[in-house]
């Protein structure tokens, strides 16, 4: 059961949160120019890192604000969390791939 | 006395509150403080079940909670409890147990046959013998499942009940041994608020079988003193009878703690059975102890075999002497404690060790009390009748231990002792994905704290005590005090001020004989006498060597194939006895072998404990709306719509659903009906971007909608595909109130609030949902004018107030938001009011009502109706694969305003593609005949399936406005097959035949 | 559950005439020293602004007469209303309920020139309160924040999570604290916290 820290409400049980999937998925602008490959892969494709991965979630249970978190999916050790618009935490890439 | 092997003095009983229990329909007596074991065992009693697989018999092997053997049916009736542990379950008056696995009785069992027929139960047996034919398949499972499992479920619901809860701590120490006392107590004095864990009854751990003496006191004094003084504390949490299952990641660990099962099913009062407890702790202190490693030797699963230890543990824990006669089989000095103890207590004690040359200061006290020795020997054969051991075979052991020389000598004896060393129960280490290292020296793995554990690398725990093979009793209280201290410390508090000053005598040991698979007078697993290294699963060291034979190389495919360490006492005294074989056999060391992963729960969670309180009306809410009282005071029947409880139909004088229904359709298209529709999903959105936003989240065009006026919209999600659909109002400028279907309301709020936030956060616009806020009574029908002007002043005319308008006038007296939307085609109002006056304004509308025989109908009644009018209900209709050109609703998405969600998925090539399923209705050729929503459309039928299905069926009714079913379809090119004929196989092997049509049913 | 069913009573305001209900009104459970209450007619509103905005903070305190709380799972009260910090841009205000429509009219007319929202949810939440020496001890059934005294004390507030539902929590003071919580999910809370009394080591 991770814990996971909320930007704003600091940490909490992870069973306050929901995970929404990947972070930094920006919606295209020009979607009418878009081929089907670009515009298939913002709607249909997700990246599933074995280690390092961004992903965006909800505090639920809390102040229901959207922010994302640096999680290794191998370990699930969380490297840290940030609010929507912030540049991700830099992370030692030596201690991912541990 | 009739406990014939109660000592006349010891144990930590109350021998002043005899105890009357039931086994396997006989009564025995036993004391407070006693186990089901213990007592058995006083009463002479040690044969408690049957084996898994042969059908052997067994006895109880331990004292705690590794027992493999002695598991019993616990209790009767709804209280039942299988595979319960003798060793565990705490003497109440009137307890009440069974053996299991045998039939007709543990003495006769014909399942013994099993056993007779060993040979044909090699490992593997089922995978080999039931593979083939295939066909057969199905007739055997039914014998191998009737063989299969132990014991007996209750059929009853549970009677107890039991509690969850959330704890935090500072320290969390597992384990209540001389180790884990002392952390607590220096953790606790510093003010750490330490949580302290122990599986028993009473703290103590290994001090309660030992007799030494610590600080000049004797260990029950020692005990006493310590936990006096943690009782001061007010920081410190004991918990005993408490089981640590579970370390998962982020230091979360949950324990069940058995409140009041050793009170007994008659126990009164209102404290749980068991309570579970879900603990987020910042450091761990791990003093888990270990556990006697057994001796793998010839049938060394008779009745009457048990770990050395397990025997000191019942001479001083519960005052009782298994054994007159008894010969203890060891490589290690550890057993000469029970020896000497037995030989004190007045047995008649003989030492079989394997080593050539035993001394050293134990050596020579047990010399001194007399005890007879036979070194570098082993038992070859126990000979066992009767339900006992009568005497045991001893032969010299060759040279390297591997074979037997010279001749058999018999011993006679009741009661066998085993030692070969301890394992540490490092499984909860293991559990938390921390790594193990093996000592060479002390031939067992321990924690690897220096490698740091990922899942909690911010909280390393620590391992201190048995459990990382600190053996010696001094070292296990110093340095138990000292990782109290340390985890104290990483929590950061002042800890140098304090101190723990420890004096005790132990004498040194000797080395161990690294040798735990004794041989006997015929190869391992080629004759008539058995090596059991796994008791529970009665695995043998011969399955093992077949295993590695057919090629099984890794430790998890060998512990699948032979089921080692796979019953319920996850192998707790056979798993390094199985490496050890599998190393031999691939003549490689035990870390090489490598070990298996320790995985939840440390043993057997109840289901109600994991349930705890949240079942029946705590399982899943069910959320009411403002009006539910008088539903229920109506007889209203609840349909499930998420996690609300809405009315389904609201029947009168015993009327069956379909009647029900039918009346409530008509007398709304004939006069007026009133719907509860609280529970529709409400976001109130203000901003002076909304209209900008509902461009994007609906297909429609939405600048221009004014002031008052209500428009209905699509939403899509980014595949183009329908996810929620509702009716916007513009309130007044920038200021909108958006209504959502009941189930799609957190998801449509998710949605909007996320795009916001995270995309668009210049955008001005607040979302704030406001669905309770308003209860709402839908009022439709031709008559629903004439009622409402009953309840206000406020002009309701068409022109005054037209159709798709929301207007804020008094209802009733009560303050309401009114719009003039349909769901049913007919003349309708749904009023908004606070959900205080929610139940007021339904029974005012009610009231005024009777006079047009106003009813009140539910939500299946609402499906019929729309469906006359070929309304859709997302969700229903549609399932996330279908665009609003598919329902034939072109006319509301915008060709000309900009980008929307899912507007780009339209061009998709198969979004785009012809001959997709399209929405249209079904008119059966009987017109009596409803068909089930889910059936499959085909265009050839055929005698059974499979057929090539071109559609289904997605709502289906029996319309009383219509005069005969109707039914709505997703089918291939749908549009263009209106007017043709198909069919649509039932489940009873009939068949209907349809014609699609348009889906409105009901024009106006 | 044996206690009363809801019951209808008469609101303060509007109210002499209409009858006004909620989920618990008027129901109590005493066990030993310890009491379940709902705590019927609080007015509610919804307030969200950007905080950074000095207009918006100051005139939010010109008309509600206290500070707006900034910091995270804080709140503000004086006498007559009780501020929450909900979000970084949003705030829940506790009032008497015949005060809502003032109020809301008021921060309206004040605000009319600032992008802000300002919401009646009066009737959106119920509060529950609880109130007795295992208050604390109760609340751990189904929250799993950190309940201890030196670390959720009294004046805290936040909102987590209380078995399924989200909630609001507010400790007034040792043994006292209010639960704010949807409508519809009353009756599931109160029945979860009478079970958790039911269950209380006696």
């Amino acid at each position: 059961m991770l814990i996971i820290e909320c930007p704003w409400c600091g940490k909490r049980d992870q069973t306050e949160f929901s995970c929404h999937g990947e972070a930094h998925i920006a919606r295209p602008l020009n979607t009418e120019e878009l081929s089907e490959e670009e515009w298939g892969d913002y709607v249909f494709f997700r990246k599933n890192p074995k280690g390092l991965h961004y992903e965006r979630w909800v505090h639920a249970h809390g102040c229901r604000r959207w922010f994302n978190v640096a999680r290794n999916t191998l370990s699930d050790h969380i490297h840290g969390s940030y609010k929507p618009g912030e540049t991700p935490p830099t992370i030692d890439t030596q201690e991912v791939s541990q | 006395m009739n406990q014939k092997n109660r000592l006349e003095q010891g144990g930590r009983l109350n021998r002043t509150k005899p105890i009357r229990f039931w086994y396997d329909n006989k009564g025995y007596e036993g004391y407070a403080g006693d186990t089901l074991a213990s007592a058995l065992l006083a009463n002479g009693v040690n044969l408690i079940g049957r084996s898994f697989k042969y059908h052997r018999p067994r006895g109880i092997f331990s004292a705690g909670s590794e027992e493999p053997n002695a598991l019993v049916q616990l209790e009767k009736g709804a209280y039942t409890e299988p595979n319960r542990r003798a060793t565990e379950v705490e003497l109440y008056e009137g307890l009440t147990a069974c053996s299991q696995n045998c039939w007709p009785s543990v003495n006769f069992d014909i399942g013994a046959i099993n056993s007779v027929l060993s040979r044909l139960f090699p490992a593997g047996f089922y995978y080999k013998t039931f593979m083939w034919p295939q066909s057969l398949w199905m007739t055997y499972e039914k014998f191998i499942r009737k063989a299969a499992g132990l014991g007996v479920s209750p059929m009853e619901p549970d009677p107890d009940s039991y509690d969850k809860t959330y704890a935090h701590c500072d320290v969390l120490v597992v384990g209540g041994g001389p180790a884990g006392i002392q952390a607590t107590l220096a953790a606790g004095k510093v003010g750490a608020r330490v949580m302290l864990v122990d599986e028993k009854n009473v703290f103590g751990g290994s001090l309660l079988s030992d007799n030494v003496e610590i600080n000049g006191i004797s260990t029950q004094e020692w005990i006493d003193q310590q936990l006096n003084e943690l009782r001061k504390l007010e920081n410190v949490t004991l918990l005993n009878r408490t089981t640590l299952t579970g370390y998962y990641d982020y230091n979360f660990l949950v324990a069940n703690q058995r409140v009041n099962e050793h009170l007994g099913s008659n126990q009164s009062g209102n404290a749980p059975k068991e309570r579970l407890w879900k603990i987020r702790a910042k450091q761990v202190v791990l003093a888990t102890g270990a556990i006697e490693r057994p001796l793998v030797f010839a049938d060394n699963d008779r009745p009457g075999v048990m770990l050395a230890n397990a025997i000191r543990t019942y001479i001083h824990r519960f005052g009782v002497l298994p054994g007159k006669e008894i010969t203890i089989l060891t490589n290690n000095d550890s057993a000469y404690y029970t020896a000497l103890d037995a030989t004190e207590a007045g047995a008649k004690v003989v030492i079989v060790d394997i080593r050539h040359n035993p001394g050293g200061e134990l050596f020579e006290k047990a010399e001194q009390a007399g005890i007879k020795f036979i070194t570098n020997s082993t038992i070859t054969g126990i000979d066992y009748a009767k339900g006992k051991i009568r005497q045991v075979e001893i032969m010299q052991l060759d040279g390297d231990g591997q074979g037997v020389t010279g001749s058999k000598s018999q011993l006679p004896c009741d009661l066998v002792g085993v030692s070969g060393g301890w394992t540490p129960t490092v499984h909860l280490y293991s559990q938390a994905k921390g790594k193990l290292k093996f000592l060479d020296d002390k031939h067992c793995f321990v924690a690897d704290t220096e490698t740091p554990n990922k899942l909690n690398q911010n909280n390393p725990s620590f391992s201190v005590g048995a459990c990382h093979a600190n053996y010696g009793l001094r070292d296990c209280l110093i340095k138990g005090f000292d990782a109290g201290k340390s985890a104290a410390q990483a929590v950061g508090f002042e800890t140098t001020e304090i101190t723990s000053e420890i004096s005790c005598n132990e004498p040194e040991s000797a080395p161990i004989r690294p040798l735990w698979i004794l041989p006997c007078d015929h190869p391992v697993g080629k004759g008539k006498k058995k090596h059991f290294h796994e008791l529970h699963n009665d695995s043998t060291v011969a399955d093992i060597e077949l295993a590695a034979r057919e090629g099984f190389e890794s430790v998890e495919h060998v512990k699948r194939y032979t089921t080692t360490g796979m019953g319920t006492d996850q192998g707790k005294t056979s798993n390094l006895n199985a490496l050890s074989v599998l190393s031999n056999l691939r003549n490689t060391s035990i870390p090489a072998v490598g070990t298996t992963t320790f995985r939840p729960p440390f043993t057997p969670l109840t289901l109600g404990s994991i349930v705890g309180q949240e079942r029946r009306e705590l399982f899943l809410q069910k959320r009411k709306t403002a009006m539910h009282p008088w539903h229920d005071r109506n007889g209203a029947v609840y349909e499930d719509v998420g996690d609300w409880k809405r009315p389904f139909y609201f029947p009168t004088h015993n009327e069956s659903m379909h009647d029900a229904v039918q009346r409530e359709c008509l007398a709304v298209r004939n006069s007026s009906g009133l719907l509860d529709a609280s529970t529709l999903g409400k976001i109130d959105l203000q901003g002076r971007d909304v209209s900008k936003l509902l461009n994007l989240l609906y297909t429609n065009a939405w600048s221009k909608l004014a002031p008052g006026k209500c428009r209905y919209g699509l939403m899509l999600n980014e595949h183009g595909m329908v996810f929620d659909d509702g009716v916007t109002t513009c309130l007044k400028e920038n200021h909108y109130h958006m209504t959502t279907t009941s189930g799609g309301a957190a998801r449509v709020m998710s949605w909007v609030e996320e795009w916001l936030q995270t995309e668009w956060p210049d955008m001005e616009v607040y979302a704030t949902s406001v669905t309770e806020q308003w209860a709402v009574a839908s009022l439709n029908g031709p008559n629903s004018r004439k009622i409402l002007e009953k309840l206000t002043d406020h002009p309701i005319d068409d022109e005054s107030f037209p159709f798709m308008s929301m207007r804020e006038m008094n209802i009733a007296d009560i303050p309401a938001r009114v719009f003039r939307i349909s769901f049913t085609g007919e003349l309708a109002f749904e009023i908004n009011v606070p959900a205080r006056y929610g139940l007021a304004l339904w029974e005012a509308v009610i009231q005024a009502g009777k006079e047009f025989d106003i009813t009140p109908y539910g939500t299946e009644a609402m499906h019929v109706l729309r469906a006359e009018r070929g309304f859709i209900i997302v969700g229903q209709d549609t399932d996330g694969t279908v665009t609003p050109m598919d329902l034939g609703m072109d006319w509301i998405v915008s060709k000309k305003k900009g980008d929307f969600f899912g507007r780009r998925s339209f061009v998709r090539s198969d979004t785009a593609r012809e001959r997709r399923k399209r929405l249209v209705g079904i008119l059966t050729e009987d017109p009596n005949i409803v068909l089930p929503e889910g059936a499959h459309l085909v265009e050839k039928l055929k005698d059974k399936p499979p057929m090539d299905m071109i559609g289904h069926i997605t709502s289906s009714y029996m319309s009383p406005n219509v005069g005969r079913s109707i039914a709505m379809a997703l089918v291939k090119d749908g549009f263009n097959r209106k007017g043709q004929s198909f069919h649509v196989p039932l489940i009873d092997g009939s068949s209907q035949k349809v014609t699609l049509t348009d889906p409105v049913f009901i024009d106006t | 559950m044996n206690d009363q069913q809801p019951q209808v009573a008469s609101g303060s305001r509007a109210d002499a005439v209409i009858k006004t209900t909620s989920p618990a009104y008027n129901r109590k459970r005493t066990e030993g020293d310890n009491t379940l209450v709902e705590l019927p007619w609080i007015g509610k509103i919804n307030l969200r602004g950007n905080p950074e905005d000095s207009r918006f903070v100051e005139k939010i305190k010109s008309v509600i007469e206290v500070e707006l709380p900034l910091e995270s799972n804080t709140q503000h009260h004086n006498n007559s209303v009780t501020v929450y910090w909900l979000g970084p841009d949003e705030w829940l205000i506790h009032c008497k309920i015949d005060r809502v429509q003032e109020l809301m009219a008021e921060l309206g007319s004040q605000l009319s020139s600032i992008h802000h929202a300002v919401t009646d949810v009066s009737d959106y939440y119920t509060v529950l309160q609880i109130q007795g020496p295992n208050a604390t001890t109760l609340l751990r059934k189904g929250c799993p924040l950190d309940l201890h005294p030196e670390v959720f004390k009294s004046s805290h507030c936040s909102q987590t999570r209380f078995g399924h539902a989200s909630i609001l929590l507010h400790k007034l003071d040792s043994s006292t604290f209010n639960i704010q919580i949807r409508w519809s999910y009353t009756e599931y809370l109160w029945d979860y916290l009478v079970t958790a009394l039911d269950a209380v080591d006696r």
